[in-house]
């Protein structure tokens, strides 16, 4: 049967790219690649890597960049959920997590420049009646030599991702009774959160935690808008390395990658080391069994953080939009003198295509993705095997491979790999390499409803005498629209924000709305980077839009099919 | 719907890790019901699974289970020809009340939107075809749920404690219902329950199981 091999497919097409990628970036690390004259072994590249100037200090930056943003994110969306759990701003905060998290990485990163650059939308808000600035000041906010904006503008990003994470991990902790227990003894609620919540809740979404640490150790699109330049961080240096035209470069480019590499384990060991340190001073704290102390500053540090976040990144997107429209706009004016529509106008002949690509590559990864989910959970129901039982993909691990392993450092020597196969860079590799990371998202989203869903559906049908497949179309998957609409939108979002995948392996011939807008950061034409930031912003809203309205739309007459199952 | 079909439990012996959990041979006849009694952890709800042919992989059982004659023991539940009526009635929210009773009709059976009306006439919900399942009453879904157990022609039926999600006063009624219908279906019935009144209104054999 089919079913049966989707779990292995799955596997495959999860662990081969990265197993062959990463071979393909080690062996040319050490001289190693015939197809450029690479025919024995040698430290040379690694030589030429370690004389690059600035690199230590890239690796630094690469380095911090990962743990503070981590931890960051990590504490804002814990302190969060201490202070504010059934509150009216919780109640908000959770309607706003998915758009928040469907805005593309670029988006938010153009967003943030726009907002704190030296010219931008918060410099003239306080000039210059606070700061006196008649024209911008000649100060270096946006891709800073340390790395804070970059690190902010990925902040704003990974708490909305872990904050959702941590939404779908609580139910099964029963939170509610668990912090009603604490206060009956005495703990303020926040407090209480952080005692009796906090370290049950981590070991559930400490994979998640491990993403972002790679995404942020490694990550190209953002770190091209707002990191820093001299030197820029070390997955831009590599990417830079091997657009060389010199192609003896490419092994340079591969040592990096390695290098890439152990910069991000060195970067998840030094988080283990923290994980440990913290988890000991926080057992000495919860056993002092203090009540009340700090609960008030918690609260409001809890409250104010997230809200300062959500409030950044929209007003981002606001000042994209604000820039997108914008006529002549003086320095200290807070709003441009006139509005116009001319920098859309001249962008739209140009949307076109790369808008097409995107949705074609997104729509096409996301079905290949949503049909090899729904197969392999439609054979863990079949076989009745509980997914904890040591099968495949009960190993979460493995569908965290592509989102733990650093882009940069294995889609090289994938694309050295299709450039062995004679594969040529078009829509249907990067589909391909698209689905690396949209499957685990889509696996993610929809595996939690499709094994949460009551059995007794499935057998109520079977015992009325519809076949397995009957019972699949006509009741599990109706009844299950709209997860897996939202896994769908999920899928097309993750897609749609796709940088490095796109960019190397369509070789620079296929063009999204992603690699359009990332490669305007360079020119910084700030009303065509508006324009196309919020073309790539808006698109994934169009699928969550569709995820959330379609399924009222289909079962407007039937009021069990909402909030089912 | 009116031939008769006996359904037998041959020596059936349900273990957990080696542990014995459920030992039982017995036969039930045409419109009769056997009710199985205990409390929760004695093996019920496995018994039934079994029967169905729904048990969890960490269970073993030995023993057959026969419907007219044929051993059923190894064939899938959409095979079996085995109804259940659940504590819950289970209309499946995205059909319509009509769309509920024609999902288990066989292929075969012909006017089926006649025979949803007439059977919708039967159970007081004449016109009640196009509603959404939602907006009936707990009493009016459990009619449904068993018109649509007999109008799948199931040739022996399992009742998974079918009256303890409603009212006392509807309890009665659809008791004597869901008994009736039964009988006069000639269909075997198989009810495990821990309501003593259960047992006592469906007349039949009393077999309890034991922690």
């Amino acid at each position: 049967m089919i079913l049966r091999l989707a779990p292995a497919l799955i596997v495959t097409l999860l662990v081969g790219p990265i197993l062959a990628g990463l071979a393909m970036a080690i062996l040319p690390a050490f001289g190693y690649l015939p197809a450029l004259g690479g025919n024995a072994f040698s430290l040379a590249p690694w030589r030429q890597l370690f004389a690059q100037p600035g690199l230590w200090r890239s690796v630094a930056i690469s380095l911090a960049s990962g743990l503070v943003t981590t931890a960051v994110s990590l504490v804002v969306v814990l302190l969060f959920q201490a202070a504010a759990t059934g509150s009216r701003l919780d109640h908000w905060i959770r309607r706003l997590v998915s758009p928040l998290l469907s805005i593309p990485h670029a988006a938010a990163a153009f967003g943030l420049a726009f907002l704190i650059a030296p010219s931008g939308l918060m410099a003239r808000l306080v000039s210059p009646g606070l700061t006196g600035w008649e024209r911008p000041p000649d100060l270096l906010i946006v891709q800073d030599p340390w790395g804070l904006s970059l690190m902010a503008g990925l902040i704003i990003k990974e708490i909305p991702f872990l904050l959702l994470m941590s939404l779908a991990a609580l139910p099964q902790l029963d939170p509610q009774r668990r912090v009603a227990i604490a206060r009956s003894l005495g703990y303020r609620p926040t407090i209480a959160w952080l005692k009796v919540v906090a370290p049950v809740l981590y070991p559930l979404i400490r994979l998640p935690v491990y993403a972002v640490i790679a995404y942020a150790t490694s990550v190209v699109d953002v770190a091209l808008i707002l990191g820093p330049t001299l030197p820029p961080t070390l997955s831009v240096s590599i990417l830079t390395w091997f657009n060389d035209p010199d192609l003896s470069r490419r092994f340079m480019a591969s040592a990096g990658a390695v290098l890439q590499l152990g910069v991000t384990a060195s970067a998840l060991a030094t988080w283990w080391c923290l994980e440990r340190l913290v988890a000991r001073l926080g057992r000495g704290w919860i056993n002092r069994g203090g009540r009340q102390s700090g609960e008030q500053p918690l609260r409001l540090v809890g409250k104010g953080l997230i809200l300062f976040a959500a409030l950044t990144a929209f007003v981002g997107i606001g000042s994209l939009a604000l820039n997108s429209v914008a006529g002549f706009w003086r320095f200290p004016d807070a709003l441009p003198q006139g509005f116009t529509a001319a920098h859309w106008l001249r962008a739209v002949p140009a949307l076109s295509r790369p808008v097409t690509s995107t949705a074609i590559i997104a729509a096409a990864s996301t079905l290949i993705a949503v049909v090899l989910t729904l197969a392999a959970l439609e054979n863990e129901q079949r076989t009745g095997h509980p997914p904890a039982q040591g099968r495949l993909l009960s190993a979460l691990g493995l569908l965290y491979l592509p989102l733990i392993v650093p882009q940069i450092a294995f889609l090289f020597g994938l694309v050295v790999v299709m450039e062995s196969l004679g594969t040529r860079p078009q829509h249907g590799l990067v589909i391909f390499g698209h689905l690396l990371f949209v499957l685990p998202y889509v696996f993610l989203s929809l595996s939690e409803a499709y094994r949460r869903f009551d059995p007794r559906w499935s057998r109520l049908a079977l015992t009325l005498g519809a076949s397995r497949n009957a019972t699949f179309w006509r009741v599990r998957l109706p009844m299950l629209t709209a997860p897996l609409l939202t896994a769908m939108a999920v899928g097309l979002a993750v897609s749609i924000g796709q940088y490095l995948p796109t960019q190397l392996l369509g070789a620079g011939r296929v063009s999204t709305v992603t690699t359009e807008a990332v490669a305007l950061a360079a020119g910084g034409n700030r009303r065509v980077i508006g324009v196309w930031a919020l073309v790539q912003a808006c698109l994934p809203l169009v699928g969550f839009t569709i995820a959330i309205g379609l399924p009222r739309l289909i079962w407007s007459q039937r009021r069990g099919m909402r909030g089912v199952p | 719907m009116n031939d008769s079909h006996r359904l037998e439990l041959e020596n059936i012996r349900i273990t957990l890790n080696d542990a014995p959990l459920v030992e039982l041979d017995t036969r039930i006849g045409p419109g009769e019901v056997l009710t199985v009694m205990g409390p929760s952890g004695s093996g019920k709800s496995t018994l039934l699974a079994f029967v169905a042919g729904f048990m969890a992989p960490a269970f073993q059982a030995t023993g057959q289970v026969r419907l007219d004659g044929h051993d059923i023991t190894r064939l899938p539940a959409e095979r079996r020809g085995i109804g259940l009526l659940f504590q819950d009635p289970l209309l499946f929210p995205h059909l319509s009340v009509a769309g509920n009773l024609r999902f288990g009709m066989p292929r075969a059976t012909r006017n089926r939107a006649g025979r949803v009306e007439a059977a919708l006439g039967e159970i007081g919900l004449a016109g009640f075809g196009d509603r959404d399942p939602a907006t009936l009453s707990g009493g009016q879904k459990a009619r449904v749920a068993l018109m649509r157990l007999l109008l799948s022609e199931p040739c022996a039926v399992l009742l998974d404690e079918p009256f303890a999600g409603l009212d006392t006063h509807l309890r009665h009624e659809m008791r004597q219902l869901v008994f009736t219908r039964l009988r006069e279906a000639g269909l075997p019935s198989l009810l495990v329950t821990h309501d003593r009144e259960d047992a006592e209104d469906a007349g039949g054999t009393l077999i309890e199981l034991s922690a």
